[in-house]
């Protein structure tokens, strides 16, 4: 026996050239690196913020950017003060300690403990607990902790954590992109293969409603579907998916008129296999090619367009947030709060960016001839 | 050539009357109608101002009606502003837009094409990557961000231009909304005219130019109209592209054109003004769109039209 062994060899497909071709390329590993970066905030970066998207601290409004914690030392002894006036008393002595205050309150007359709820409700301590009751109660020493609350991304006009509200979109913005882009694709995958495949009469026929839904202008036409379904926005954006579809069903309708002549669709018509499983098995495998690269830049281009809605006030509802919701607030604060406008929008840019780069890395891998 | 024109003209009018129709049956099929208040109205109240406005008729006898109404160039009365008709709407609306429009349309030509052959001439130099950073920053990031950041940064920090409004069209407030509008278009064409003229300069009959020894400056000049070939077929999806832009421009800075009817109007089920905006904006695009095959006959002899 030998002990030569041959190294077993192992073809490359189109899609491993395509794969290696890809990573080459540096702009669009480091957006792919970006959208997953994206993705994975959004996603769990909610749960980690400490905040939620709906909640309003009513004390904290328009509170700029930045590490800074709230309340700072300066803050706590009007914040007290602000407190004792609701409990009808006023602050005698007060001692700030790195997470907690202990603080002396007096009043004229009994000081009614229920009202002590007030430290909670103010958003900057937590639960206070007594450590003296003197007077009858006229005279009370409490400790309370300092609840320390950051906000990164700054809060909005209602004293929303606008971090937690940025991700939170960015779930809306992102799924809602994929949701519609999926629609368009599989409309527009199996219109095209269909009017390709069949050619002549079906053909013509297929492509002139196409023609006739292009002439339309597109920005009524969502406008007319937001005024329809309104109060549903996925049935909403799954109509937008369902108007998106036109570029796809081209493209498709192309391959498919070449991969018609092609040998092994003529063969497997001889071979008696069905319209329905040649379409199935061959043309479409064959198509998704240019098929991945559109729905990359079809992605953005549904993002932007849910955006531009959320942005006349058309799209998404308070208090769920979308990034063109955030957009428009910003913009409607920019005087004193630029960074409301900022970060929601170096999101959504970045977001853009990537795929845009992401889509032409793409089509520069799986058509190589297409440079 | 006037024939072919003829023949566009005559095949536009299904799409035209195809888009009257759906938008017709949209807008009437949505939910609500102009009327609706927060507080009902009396029921006879309701019925006298459905008989006035022809509501209480069946839908297809109120479709026949507009179609008669516009084939007259009557556009209807409007359902929200009461006093007024929809074409004196639009009147007031349409120069404005108009003009923002075909400003932005201008600049972003004058400038995109500008930066396009400087880039083609220059390619792979600093000049040209900054060119393609330029306009795909230009094309990725929407109107809606450009738009406040500019006010911000050139009507509140700098403090040069107003942040908004019309101004009956003072050039110190046209500016901004200008080219917000034109950015992305500058972008797209700059895009554009860079790698069709690349493509061009590397075309025989110019490297003929070269070898005769012409000046560059000619060699850009002869290169320039096969390179605008692209550009110009673009004309047509950028027209759309501006009308859309506008709706945000118009309702970020606060102008009066038409883009505001469109929204206000489906909102406010103002049927009569969303008919009347989109059957002008429709016939705008087909004319555009016309005149951009008629302008590609004209700079290329290769097409010729029966």
């Amino acid at each position: 026996m030998s002990d030569i062994t041959l190294p077993v060899l192992h073809g490359r497909s189109l899609w491993d050239d395509a794969k290696i071709r890809l990573v080459r390329n540096r702009a669009a590993v480091a957006s792919i690196i970006i959208l997953v970066a994206v993705t994975l905030l959004s996603v769990f970066g909610p749960f980690f913020t400490g905040h939620s998207h709906d909640k309003v601290y009513a004390e904290y409004t328009r509170v700029h950017a930045g590490f800074q914690v709230h309340p700072s030392v300066d803050d706590i002894p009007l914040k007290l003060d602000r407190i004792a006036t609701r409990l009808r008393a006023k602050v005698d002595d007060l001692k700030i300690q790195p997470d907690k205050v202990i603080v002396t309150v007096s009043s004229l007359r009994t000081i009614d403990e229920r009202s002590l709820a007030f430290f909670e409700r103010s958003e900057a301590f937590g639960k206070p607990r007594i450590i003296e009751r003197r007077d009858e109660g006229k005279l009370l020493v409490l400790e309370a902790p300092i609840a320390f609350k950051r906000f990164l991304f700054g809060t909005d006009a209602n004293g929303r954590d606008l971090l937690t509200r940025t991700l939170i979109a960015g779930r809306v913005s992102l799924s809602i992109g994929l949701l519609a882009a999926s629609v368009g694709m599989l409309i527009g995958v199996i219109y095209g293969a269909i009017s390709g495949y069949f050619g002549g009469k079906i053909d013509d026929i297929m492509m002139r409603i196409v023609d006739i839904i292009y002439a339309l202008p597109f920005i009524f036409f969502v406008i007319m579907l937001v005024v329809f379904f309104g109060r549903n926005f996925v049935l909403m954006f799954i109509a937008v998916g369902a108007v998106e579809w036109l570029d796809m069903a081209r493209i498709v309708r192309g391959q498919t008129l070449s991969l018609r002549r092609q040998e092994f669709v003529q063969a497997a018509e001889a071979m008696g296999v069905s319209h329905a499983g040649i379409l199935k098995r061959h043309i479409i495998p064959n198509v998704l090619g240019p098929v991945v690269v559109y729905v990359t830049l079809l992605v953005p281009k549904v993002i932007l367009l849910e955006s531009f809605l959320s942005f006349l006030g058309l799209g998404v509802q308070e208090p769920m947030t979308s990034w063109g919701v955030l957009i428009s607030d910003g913009a409607r604060n920019i005087q004193g709060a630029a960074y409301m406008l900022i970060f929601p929008s170096l999101f959504l840019v970045a977001t853009l960016f990537a795929l845009n780069f992401l889509g032409d890395g793409l089509r520069d891998a799986l058509d190589p001839k297409d440079r | 050539m006037i024939r072919y024109i003829l023949r566009r003209l005559t095949s536009s009018v299904p799409t035209l009357f195809l888009v009257i129709t759906i938008s017709f049956f949209l807008i009437r099929m949505a939910p609500g109608g102009p009327f609706d208040l927060e507080q009902p109205l009396d029921s006879a109240v309701m019925d006298n101002l459905k008989r006035l406005y022809q509501l209480d008729q069946p839908l297809h006898v109120q479709y026949l009606s507009y179609l008669k109404g516009l084939l007259a160039g009557d556009l209807g009365p409007s359902f929200y502003y009461r006093d007024l008709s929809v074409a004196q709407l639009l009147a007031k609306g349409l120069p404005v837009s108009i003009q923002l429009g075909g400003l932005a349309l201008l600049l972003a030509l004058v400038v995109g094409m500008t930066c396009g052959v400087i880039a083609a001439i220059r390619q792979n130099q600093l000049s040209d990557y900054a060119v393609v950073t330029f306009a795909t920053a230009g094309i990725t990031i929407p109107t809606f961000v450009t738009a406040p950041l500019f006010q911000v940064i050139f009507g509140l920090w700098l403090a040069w231009l107003p942040v908004g409004g019309w101004n009956d069209g003072a050039v110190r407030n046209i500016i901004l909304p200008v080219l917000v509008l034109a950015l992305p278009q500058m972008a797209v064409v700059a895009r554009l005219t860079r790698s069709a003229m690349i493509e061009t300069l590397r075309a025989n009959h110019i490297r003929t130019l070269r070898a005769q020894g012409l000046s560059s400056a000619t060699i850009i000049r002869h290169a320039l109209r096969g390179a605008a070939l692209p550009v110009v077929s673009y004309l047509g999806p950028a027209a759309a592209a501006l009308l859309t832009g506008s709706v945000v421009v118009e309702t970020i800075f606060g102008l009066p054109g038409i883009g505001r009817y469109f929204i206000e109007g489906a909102l406010n089920r103002d049927y009569t003004l969303v008919m009347g905006t989109v059957v002008i904006i429709a016939c705008f695009i087909i004319v555009f769109n016309l005149l951009v095959d008629v302008a590609y006959a004209v700079l290329d002899p290769r097409v010729r039209y029966a």
